[in-house]
């Protein structure tokens, strides 16, 4: 059974939150939802959760106890140190108590917030108390782990934490979906829905959006990064079909066939963005 | 020509605690520094010296060749993570409130104002997306044509178009001759910088391009059927496994470890250059 939505709006108002998504959420699986401030992610993300009812389409999840949800805000108790919280959440999902503190324990110790138990929730920094709030919605064993932008404004070390657990939750059977607005972080992930204004601009493996990207880009330096010298860098090429990238200029030509190299994926969803753009 | 910002031999103590660590760091004119670290690294703290915000335990830091004043803020460019702007003020009341501070003339320069911008001239702040204030927390760092912009964490929660859009202002500025140093959590974008500086602990762990920073560090690719197993196997073998796609990540480790510990599930094993995230962990770890 794979979790997920289908044909999912929302609206708020004459707002349009979600515009007819989709999204598929298999077990073992970690997919990732990316988009700006404003996107629909976290709209999206409650509704697969449970935590807010779509005005048309359905979603596909298991059973509420078989749901862990890590909502933007953190999901922990910030008056509770970090055992109390995993204590609540277990009482809270009927867990046999010595079990569940043996899991909390490992993923404690793999997260390396061991030494932090007995520290209040709200006393820790905003990585290690995304890692709790993470490793809590994990506690029940969930078949659908639903994470809402875990890893924004986490600095790298704790980031590297929070995609072991991720990973953990993946390897043991659980299907992941958790919102980024980072694609190098929507690559580590077998399949990508990146939401633009509520519609979907482009799904898929990572690999499958990238040779879906319509024409071709070609580069031009840039100058100023990487080492590079001003000097030997070109204008910026005219109209909206250019964007800088680590010191380069790319170019998207919707026509062409053959380009001067080969886009990844931030390329071929900033493409993705451009043709929006250039519609509207 | 002389450093536009320039740290000797640095240390800042909160009472016991040493922040910064004999930290050396220059930025010329024309040039875009990344400052990388985790939480508690040090960041934060050079950037409140530069602003001539606290003041240094021991070392020297100076701004066009003095030390930080008033005088040296004026020529300097600032966007904190937070942004800066007055909720409760339009758009255009912010800008010129801005330049007023700054001592400039009279009134907001009109070039000084993006076109993606302009239309929101009358909105309270408070009431527009996040992705167009920071737009206008940019163009306020601008107006006064700084000689030093420092930008703290600039991009968060920005969309790739949008973060390819903020890096061209950035990189405008530097083409002008302005230095620019900017603190990020995603090394994706330091490849957008000149030069990198890495600080774990206080100190200054590393230092140059990405690539000369990468030099000759490794990493492993393991692509199996099921990559949950070969997760369960590496990690059952203490190795430091991480999620790549379809596959797994084995960095620092050496090829041989990997199918060692792989034993007999069937999986294409990979030598491949580690990435600057990667890089940054074996350095932060040694340190």
């Amino acid at each position: 059974m794979s979790w997920g939505a289908d044909d999912l709006v929302v609206r708020y108002g004459k707002t349009v939150a979600v515009d007819h998504v989709s999204v598929d959420a298999p077990a073992g699986q970690v997919t990732a939802v990316v988009g700006g401030d404003g996107a629909g992610k976290s709209t999206l993300l409650r509704c697969l959760a449970g935590a807010q009812a779509p005005l048309t389409g359905t979603v596909r999840r298991p059973a509420k106890e078989a749901v862990g949800y890590l909502p933007s805000s953190s999901g922990v108790y910030p008056d509770l140190t970090v055992t109390e919280n995993l204590d609540f959440r277990a009482t809270g999902y009927r867990l046999a108590r010595s079990a569940a503190r043996e899991r909390a324990a490992e993923y404690l110790e793999q997260a390396g917030l061991t030494e932090a138990s007995d520290r209040l929730a709200g006393q820790l920094s905003g990585g290690m108390r995304c890692k709790l709030g993470v490793i809590a919605a994990m506690l029940p064993k969930p078949q659908l782990l639903v994470l809402d932008e875990p890893t924004t404004g986490v600095d790298p070390v704790s980031r590297s934490g929070l995609w072991w657990l991720i990973a953990r939750a993946a390897a043991e059977g659980c299907a992941v979906v958790l919102a980024t607005t980072y694609l190098d972080e929507a690559e580590r992930c077998a399949s990508v829905l990146v939401l633009d204004e509520g519609k979907v601009l482009a799904t898929g493996t990572s690999d499958e959006i990238i040779a879906a990207m319509p024409g071709a880009l070609r580069s031009a330096n840039a100058g100023g990064s990487g080492g590079s010298s001003p000097r030997a860098s070109t204008a910026r090429p005219e109209g909206s079909r250019a964007w800088r990238r680590g010191g380069q200029w790319r170019v998207w030509d919707p026509d062409a066939t053959a380009g001067d190299f080969q886009p990844d994926l931030t390329d071929a969803v900033t493409v993705a963005a451009i043709a929006k753009e250039v519609r509207s | 020509m002389s450093p536009l910002a320039r740290l000797t031999g640095v240390t800042k103590k909160f009472g016991e605690f040493t922040a910064v660590k004999d930290v050396d760091l220059n930025v010329e004119p024309g040039e875009i520094v990344g400052l990388l670290g985790a939480n508690g690294a040090g960041k934060t703290t050079v950037i409140k010296m530069l602003l001539g915000l606290i003041g240094t335990t021991a070392g020297t830091v100076e701004l066009f060749g003095q030390p930080p004043s008033r005088q040296t803020r004026r020529r300097l460019g600032y966007v904190p993570q937070s942004l800066g702007l007055y909720d409760d003020l339009t758009t255009m009341e912010n800008l010129e409130f801005s330049a007023a501070a700054f001592g400039g003339k009279p009134g907001v320069k009109d070039t000084a104002i993006p076109d993606a911008i302009k239309q929101y001239g009358k909105d309270l702040i408070g009431a527009l997306p996040l992705g167009v204030q920071r737009r206008v927390a940019f163009a306020q760092a601008l107006e006064h044509e700084p000689d030093l912009l420092i930008l703290d964490e600039p991009t968060s929660g920005v969309d790739p178009l949008g973060r390819a859009r903020l890096w061209e202002t950035i990189a405008g500025a530097a083409q002008a001759g302005a230095g620019v140093l900017v603190t990020t959590h995603y090394m994706e974008e330091a490849s957008e910088c000149s030069r990198l500086v890495i600080m774990a602990g206080g100190a200054v762990v590393a230092a140059g391009t990405a690539q000369e920073i990468i030099g000759t560090s490794q990493a492993v690719v393991v692509l199996a059927q099921s990559w949950a197993d070969a997760f369960g196997r590496l990690e059952d073998a203490g190795l430091p496994v991480s999620l790549a796609g379809r596959g797994v990540r084995v960095p620092g480790a050496r090829s041989e470890d990997v199918q060692r510990a792989l034993g007999d599930l069937p999986a294409v094993v990979q030598d491949v250059p580690a990435t600057l995230e990667e890089r940054f962990f074996e350095l932060v770890q040694g340190s």
